[in-house]
């Protein structure tokens, strides 16, 4: 497995979020975890009052629901929505994580993204493969809600290799 | 010197009323010399965001299950960690946590393999203690370290291993804590979380269907005397003297169940099985029943 070409594909605005993580120790992973976990930012009130909007990840060992909304701009930024209860900060925080690192941008970089990024948060051993693959989940299915809302043959050239 | 038990009437119908304390208890026992308080969660970060003032975090996963054998950790392990936390010998221990103490008392039964003589469930956990409006904190507790005995692990009384099982069937009760989807083999997970991983569905033979949640109330509380002597006397068919093994997916679920039929229904012989279903699931040539039918015992071979 090559070390460059995957991270290649990862947004600048995640690989950063992610070389914090691996610059820590295991309890200071788990401090920030959860900082991201405090920092999501609510629900804009259109999206709280129509709780039906969102789609539920059942893979995540707590409730979680997200949305996006793809801009018509020509490239076609991203928008983010979670909902999480705070007595589920480990999934708060994973979701914290996916919104820094991923809100914003055009819809073909988060598209590109890789499927293992989860993993490179060095998050496995403390919180368990299992709950890692909640994260996981979100990041899937926050790609296949993107790549549904993209009109066809509008998608503009990714910065990394595409998926 | 243990702390005196707590004389709630509720209390009083079970079997040990000492292994419970209520949050009423707990408030006015906070920082009596003697008592530690241990919040066990499912979830790692959940005691970060606001606990019992006082009490410390032990995690079922990083701190009780062992690094790279699928076991709990060794009694050389076991008293690093109690030192860490302030916890002596004598320490009476109560331990609280989210969804219903599922946790709780699984740290609970970890501290029964090592014989931790005088440890507790603070009835409710900590949904209760929030309810009520008591205090919580983010402090980080001052702990003084303390010197934990090396104890050597004892399983044999209150841990099942896949054998034990084989050989239980057809001699006493099994009891299956998993929701009824899992025991019927419709589904190997819980509803709502992921797949941890069985390649066959469906329960081992002879075990009763109880999920775990019908020990508790809706605020989280263990049922009165009568309500679970009526769900594992009546409805489950257990009888005073049945040597009980209870068992769900990885044996957190039936540590509750375990909690229950031992201190405030008290049996005499109850085991965890906690290799549970993602073991035997995978297991080469167990017998497996599937349907709402408890099923017969294998033939001996």
């Amino acid at each position: 497995m090559s070390t460059t070409s995957p991270s290649a594909a990862v947004p600048a605005q995640l690989q950063e979020i992610v070389d914090d993580f691996q610059a820590m120790t295991e309890p200071e992973r788990l401090e920030l975890l959860l900082e991201f976990s405090r920092s999501l930012p609510d629900l804009p009130a259109r999206l709280a009052d129509h709780p039906e909007l969102l789609e539920q990840v059942v893979e995540c060992q707590s409730p979680l629901f997200l949305t996006v909304e793809v801009g018509s701009s020509q490239d076609q930024p991203v928008e983010l929505f979670f909902s999480a209860p705070p007595e589920a900060p480990t999934t708060r925080g994973f979701a914290g994580v996916l919104h820094e690192g991923l809100n914003g941008l055009p819809a073909a970089e988060i598209l590109a993204v890789p499927a293992d990024v989860p993993d490179r948060l060095g998050l496995t051993r403390a919180i368990t493969p299992l709950r890692m693959r909640g994260m996981s989940a979100m990041l899937g299915r926050i790609k296949r809600k993107v790549a549904e809302q993209v009109p066809a043959g509008t998608l503009t050239a990714a910065t990394g290799s595409g998926n | 010197m243990p702390l005196p038990a707590d004389p709630n009437p509720k209390f009083a119908d079970y079997a040990h009323p000492e292994r419970l304390v209520s949050t009423e208890w707990l408030a006015e026992n906070l920082g009596t010399p003697g008592l530690v308080v241990l919040e066990s969660n499912e979830d790692i970060l959940l005691y970060e965001t606001g606990h019992i003032p006082g009490s410390r975090k032990i995690d079922w996963h990083t701190d009780l299950n062992d690094a790279d054998t699928r076991d709990f950790v060794d009694g050389s392990a076991f008293a690093k960690l109690m030192g860490e936390k302030g916890v002596s010998r004598e320490s009476t221990v109560v331990i609280y946590g989210d969804k219903s103490n599922w946790w709780a008392a699984y740290a609970l039964w970890v501290f029964t393999l090592f014989g931790h003589e005088d440890v507790r469930l603070l009835d409710g956990g900590r949904d209760k203690w929030i309810a009520e409006g008591r205090e919580m904190t983010t402090d980080k507790p001052v702990v003084t370290a303390t010197d934990y005995p090396v104890v050597e692990r004892r399983d044999e009384p209150v841990r099942a291993y896949l054998p034990d099982v084989l050989a239980h069937l057809g001699n006493g009760p099994l009891i299956d804590v998993r929701s009824p989807a899992e025991y019927t083999g419709e589904r190997t997970h819980m509803p709502d979380y992921v797949d941890e991983g069985a390649m066959k569905g469906g329960h081992i033979p002879t075990a009763v269907s109880v999920p775990w949640g019908k020990a508790a109330a809706e605020d989280g509380t263990f049922r009165s005397r009568s309500e679970l002597d009526s769900l594992y006397g009546g409805e489950a068919g257990l009888k005073t003297g049945d040597d009980v093994v209870a068992y769900c997916r990885i044996g957190e679920r039936s540590s509750h169940t375990w909690f229950v039929l031992k201190h405030l229904l008290g049996f005499e012989s109850v085991r965890n099985y906690d290799g549970s279903w993602t073991e035997w699931g995978n297991a080469v040539r167990v017998p497996i029943v599937r349907g709402s039918e408890p099923g017969a015992a294998p033939a001996k071979r």
